[in-house]
Parts: C-alpha cells; sequence; structure tokens
C-alpha cells in the first residue's frame, strides 16, 4: 500500500522544458535544451551521460547556482516540493539550499575551505539555517561525523581539510550536506576523484544513510557501475535533452535508445574476449552547433533522414520508461 | 629530512621563519618596536616633561645633551651633571648662552617631574630622567616657546604613529569590503566600482587632501582633528586597495569551496567576508605595512602646514612646520630633530613591508643552512 501511495504522491522534484543557455561571444552555448525531470520522494534517481551533455548545468540549474553572467536560466520550470524554484526571490532560494536541497560535489579536495577546521565549516552550515548555540552546533557536528562512519570524530573535527585524506573529506561534505536533513540531495560526481575502494565505501554510505530517512538523491554521474547499484531510477542525458529514463533494471536489460545501447555495450565485461572495447564513434556536438533534428544522429547506427531533421518527441512506451528517438518508437509501435 | 621539517610547518610560521632572516626588516621591527613602546606605553615616563611645560626664557635652548658634564672643577670624574643655562643678547640681537657654574645640576634617574598618570592609571611624579628645579634638562633642545622638544617629539609620536595605524585600519576595511564585493560579483557593479576607484585614484592626492581638509571649519578640537585627519586619508586610501582585492578576489571566487559556500546557502556578504577574504590577507598585511609611512606623511604634511594637529598638541608634523623657515634652522638646527623621527618611521615600515613581502611569497625559497642549498 505504501509503495502505491509514494507512486501517486506528485515527486519531490519536476522539472519541465529546462533551458539553461550560456551565452558567450561566439553565441549561445545550449548546455541544456528543453529537459523534463522528475525525482520522486525517497528515491535516487541516477542522471548519466557523458561530460558535457550538461549534467552538471543540471544540478547546478536546480540549485540556481549557474555562474551568471554568463549563464542563464531562459526558461522552464523547476517545481520543488510544490514551490517553483525559478520565481523564489533570492533570499528564499538561499533558504532552500543546503536546508532543503543539499550538494555534493566532485573535488572533495577543494570544496572545504583549507583554512577552517571541517568541525568548524559543519558548524557554520548548521547554525547557517538553524538558530542553535556554537556548542549544539559542535556537538551535532561530532554526531554527523561519527554518522558518516569517520573514526575518532571528536578530534577529526578539531582537524584542517589537509589533514584529512580523499575519502574522509568526502565524508565530511557527506556529513555537511546531510547536516540540515534536506529533502534533496544532489551529488555531482561525488566518487570521481577517489579511488575505486574508496568509491565503494562511499556508495555504501550513501546507502546506508538514505535508509534512515525519505531524502531523494539524484545521482548526477557517468559511472554506470554506480549507478546500477544505487539509482532506482535511470535518466540518461545526451546533448542537454534526456534521452531515456526507466527504472534501473529495465534499463540496463533492454536499452531502447540507441545512445543508452552504445553506453552499454562500451562497458567493459571481464567475459568478452573482444580485442578493442567497444565505442561510440564521434564526440558529443558542441553545444554552441548542435546538429539538426536528433543531436544524436551523426553517431548513431540507425539514424534516419527524419532524425537528421526533426526532433523526435517524448514517448512512454513502457509504462515509466520514457524514450526520446525515432527508432525506438517507431520500432515499437510497428510491434 | 628536510622535506619534512618544511611540511610540517605552516604558511604563517615559514612566513614568520623567512622574515628572521631578513636583517634589514627585522630591524625596522625592532626600531618600529621600540618607538611604539616608547611613544605609546610610556610616553608620560620617558618624556621628562608635559608636551605644554613652557620653560620661561628657554626659548631656543640649545641641546642639554651635548652638555652633559662627567668631571668636575678638579678633573675628576663624578656623577654626570648639568649647569643651568641661560642667554644674553649680543649687539645682533643674538641669543648667547651662558652656564651658571655655581651650581651642579645631577641628572637623576627617576627625577621628580610633571604629574601624569603611569599605564595610564597610576598616578604619579616619577619620571624616567630629569634634573632638579630651577634647571631644566632638554635633552634635544627647546622649541621657540622654550618647551622640552625631546618630550614633544615622544608626546608627538602617539599621534604621528597612531595616525598611520587608524587610517590604515579604516581604508583597509573599507578598500577590502568594497573590493570584495566588487571582485565577488562582477559584471557591472565590478565596473561601475572600479570605475569610481579610478576617479578617486586620479585625483592628485595630495591637492584631495588639501581641498577636502578646507571644506571643512578650520576650528576645530584636536580630536576632532585628529579623526578628521584620519577621515580624509582614508577617503583617498582605500581605492587602491579596493583594485587589488578585487583582482585576488576574482581568483579565489572560482574556488569550489566558494560555490560549495553558495550551495549552502550561505549569504554572499558571510562567503566575502569568510572565504574571500581571509584568502587575500597575506597580500593585505604587506600592503598594510607598505603603505603606513604613506599616512605618516600625510598627516606630517598637512601638520606642517598648519592643516592638521594644532599646537600646544605636537605631532612630528607640527613640530617641523617650525623648521619651515631657513633662519632658523641655522641658528637651532635641532628643530629638525622631528624629521629624524619620521624618516627612522617610514624606513622601518618599508624594510619590514619588504621583508613581510619575501616572507609571504612562495616563491622566494628558503635558503639556509638547515633546508641545503639546490
Amino acid at each position: 500500500m505504501a509503495k502505491s501511495d509514494a507512486c501517486n504522491k506528485p515527486p519531490l522534484l519536476e522539472i519541465s522544458d529546462l533551458h539553461t543557455y550560456f551565452f558567450l561571444e561566439g553565441g549561445p552555448s545550449k548546455a541544456v535544451e528543453g529537459l523534463d525531470l522528475a525525482v520522486p520522494r525517497g528515491k535516487t534517481v541516477g542522471l548519466v551521460g557523458e561530460s558535457g551533455c550538461g549534467k552538471s548545468a543540471t544540478s547546478l540549474s536546480i540549485m540556481r547556482l549557474i555562474p551568471s553572467p554568463p549563464g542563464k536560466i531562459v526558461r522552464g520550470r523547476i517545481v520543488f516540493d510544490g514551490v517553483d524554484l525559478l520565481s523564489l526571490p533570492p533570499d528564499d532560494m538561499r533558504r532552500v539550499r543546503g536546508r532543503e536541497i543539499a550538494m555534493i560535489f566532485q573535488e572533495p579536495m577543494s570544496s572545504l575551505n583549507p583554512v577552517f577546521t571541517v568541525g568548524y565549516q559543519i558548524v557554520e552550515m548548521i547554525r547557517n539555517h538553524e538558530a542553535v548555540a556554537k556548542k549544539e552546533a559542535w556537538a551535532r557536528a561530532v554526531d554527523l561525523l561519527r554518522r558518516v562512519r569517520i573514526p575518532a570524530p571528536e578530534q577529526r573535527a578539531d582537524e584542517y581539510p589537509h589533514q584529512l585524506s580523499g575519502g574522509m573529506r568526502q565524508r565530511v561534505m557527506i556529513a555537511m550536506a546531510l547536516a540540515c536533513s534536506p529533502k534533496l540531495l544532489i551529488a555531482d560526481e561525488p566518487t570521481t576523484a577517489l579511488d575505486v575502494t574508496i568509491q565503494a565505501q562511499i556508495m555504501e554510505l550513501f546507502d546506508e544513510i538514505r535508509q534512515g530517512t525519505d531524502m531523494s538523491v539524484l545521482l548526477v554521474t557517468h559511472n554506470l557501475g554506480i549507478v546500477a547499484q544505487t539509482a532506482d531510477e535511470v535518466a540518461v542525458m545526451y546533448a542537454g535533452h534526456i534521452v531515456e529514463q526507466a527504472a534501473t533494471r529495465p534499463l540496463f536489460a533492454s536499452p531502447l535508445h540507441p545512445y543508452t545501447q552504445g553506453l552499454l555495450e562500451s562497458i567493459p565485461k571481464t567475459t568478452s574476449t573482444a580485442e578493442r572495447l567497444h565505442v561510440i564513434s564521434g564526440n558529443v556536438p558542441d553545444p554552441s552547433h548542435k546538429p539538426p533534428g536528433c543531436p544524436f544522429n551523426p553517431r548513431c547506427p540507425k539514424a534516419t533522414d527524419r532524425c537528421r531533421s526533426e526532433m523526435p518527441p517524448t514517448v512512454e512506451l513502457q509504462p515509466g520508461h520514457i524514450v526520446r528517438c525515432w527508432e525506438a518508437s517507431a520500432g515499437r509501435s510497428g510491434n | 629530512m628536510a622535506e619534512e621539517t618544511q611540511q610540517s610547518l605552516s604558511l604563517s610560521r615559514l612566513a614568520l621563519k623567512k622574515l628572521r632572516k631578513h636583517r634589514l626588516a627585522m630591524a625596522g621591527l625592532y626600531v618600529l618596536g621600540l618607538l611604539y613602546l616608547t611613544c605609546f606605553v610610556f610616553s608620560d615616563f620617558i618624556a621628562p616633561y608635559h608636551f605644554d611645560n613652557e620653560g620661561r626664557d628657554l626659548n631656543h635652548m640649545p641641546p642639554s645633551i651635548a652638555r652633559i658634564r662627567i668631571f668636575d672643577a678638579e678633573g675628576n670624574t663624578c656623577r654626570p651633571f648639568i649647569y643651568r643655562m641661560s642667554y644674553e643678547r649680543d649687539e645682533y640681537y643674538r641669543q648667547v648662552w651662558v652656564e651658571d657654574k655655581t651650581e651642579r645640576y645631577p641628572i637623576r634617574l627617576f627625577a621628580k617631574g610633571d604629574e601624569h598618570r603611569l599605564l595610564g592609571f597610576i598616578p604619579t611624579r616619577v619620571r624616567l630622567f630629569g634634573v632638579d628645579q630651577p634647571a631644566r634638562f632638554y635633552l634635544f633642545g627647546a622649541d621657540v616657546r622654550g618647551r622640552d622638544l625631546f618630550s614633544r617629539i615622544v608626546y608627538g609620536g602617539r599621534i604621528s604613529l597612531s595616525i598611520g595605524l587608524a587610517g590604515v585600519a579604516v581604508s583597509f576595511t573599507i578598500g577590502m569590503l568594497v573590493g570584495g564585493v566588487s571582485g565577488y560579483y562582477g559584471g557591472p557593479v565590478d565596473n561601475v566600482v572600479q570605475r569610481i576607484c579610478e576617479m578617486v585614484m586620479m585625483i592628485p592626492s595630495f591637492f584631495l587632501l588639501l581641498a577636502l581638509r578646507a571644506s571643512l571649519p578650520m576650528e576645530m578640537g584636536s580630536v576632532q582633528i585628529y579623526f578628521m585627519l584620519v577621515v580624509i586619508m582614508s577617503f583617498i586610501g582605500w581605492a587602491g586597495m579596493a583594485r587589488v582585492v578585487r583582482g585576488m578576489v576574482l581568483s579565489v571566487r572560482s574556488q569550489e569551496y566558494v560555490e560549495a559556500a553558495r550551495a549552502i546557502g550561505q549569504s554572499d556578504f558571510k562567503i566575502i567576508t569568510h572565504h574571500i577574504l581571509p584568502q587575500t590577507l597575506s597580500y593585505a598585511i604587506v600592503s598594510i605595512t607598505l603603505s603606513i609611512p604613506g599616512y605618516i606623511l600625510g598627516e606630517s604634511s598637512l601638520s606642517l602646514l598648519g592643516l592638521g594637529i594644532q599646537d600646544p598638541y605636537a605631532s612630528w608634523g607640527n613640530l617641523l612646520s617650525e623648521a619651515m623657515a631657513v633662519v632658523h634652522i641655522q641658528s637651532h638646527p635641532w628643530i629638525l630633530l622631528p624629521g629624524v623621527f619620521i624618516f627612522l618611521t617610514v624606513m622601518s615600515f618599508n624594510f619590514l613591508g619588504d621583508g613581510l613581502r619575501d616572507a609571504f611569497d612562495p616563491k622566494s625559497q628558503l635558503v639556509g643552512k638547515e633546508f641545503g642549498k639546490i
């Protein structure tokens, strides 16, 4: 029962028709172009894509942290918990940041200010949003450090970022993000800068933390392995659009979009005897000079004339499985 | 081994270590320490007379320091003493100073002098040195009204030395904030702020000083004058600071922890003051040290022209104003002594600033026995 309830409720975050452009000298660079994405309550959504496809621009747009100028959210709606974030006055938006939506950045090395102790920085975060005495905030900071499994948190709180290892620093960042029990956590490539064993530990920590709360997570990454492990739903992004979105299992089992298929085939497999890895030929198009029609058409093995002239619409081919591709939708409807 | 020691040092410790090796800077530091200690903490104690204590008929008395005797009439060494001085006029109406050799006045340590409060709260009459009345011990001679120049230099240092610090404190607060805001927001804000800075910097500073002074009433209390000097000098000084801080903020702004701070919903003001400006501090320390002399000179120039601190209060600048007439310098050159103190202070600050700049510069390597030559 509870499950169906969650399904019927409106999603925590609903992005529709988001356009984020960067106005550069050589014309506007369309980083995000007509993006639709929903993050249900208590679920983890993985946002996957190559470098430069607009993942980070999307997450920064949600936080309204697009560097402006030159960046600007041109069009679209971002509704978070019933509130349109894009129309919020700056002061109210500031209260949303950190308290309602927290963000973890890619680089734990440089996301902490080197001149303050980590405890102080967590305290700062707490006191930013809640009227708490310093002592109490400090106690909470130590508690948070313990929650993210930092050994000897009382002492670590008193240390500076340079005294901690990369994995520890990322744990501190997570502790900071959790400080005000946000409803949504945006993790922008949280493990990219870490080595594989630490990656696994951090992802385990994510799972553990998520189980205790009904926090939603938007996991932005290019690592399909991590997504397969942790995400409930996956959205695949290409050149500023979501090209395919589905629950994790069906997406990995039967990808519909040629791009997703290509991505999954590119994953090295220990069982394969092939000498060369599969690659998707070509590169992500330059966001200021996108090809007409479907942006994937120059690299798509199944591209037709229609793909080269017309942008395919978003179609829900199966319940909960959305695709943006002429071929896929034609093939299905033909069946 | 060498690397281990180097790694364990924090930036400020490392800078201190480098500073210690800079001989001129250390000399400057000690001179300044001595000057500030003398003029602020112990000024009343060290100065033998109150700054407005006039000696009757002692105008332009020559320095006693040259007339200290350590041999008595028989040629035996004895405790240093002086004779009382008075003058007569010769046929050209010039002062001719004579010593009254009938009575000796030994120089006493911890002599009784004018009343004062030691360290600001202990009422006492004891001063470091002095002689018994009616003789007067004027170490550096007397000014036109027969007041002790040494005492006036010590008291004047309170104004001249503090005005540099006060001026710098005000202008750097403004400069850091304006520069911080300008660099952080960028775009049109930056453009407007920088153009304003340039406008302020464009006007020749001394004329601006004079114009600002002229726009304020001439008759003011001494405290008001002091604050007025601080305000008008800071009004000129903030612009240069704001420009440089802005440049540094531009480079710090793109750091990820600044973005992270925005992502946790911190206010812009707090981000600027907490996360950005501290990064510019090492530059600020150097720049502050190097710009203090400008304020000291500014005060001196205004006071020299009679627009700053007014008699009977002393500052090194208005003490020098007497030396504007060449005739005076010829007949009693000791009135130039306050200039020596200005010179000493300015030089010391410059050396110290130089040393600090080298010390904070990460590219300047420690080359010494401990670290070995490369």
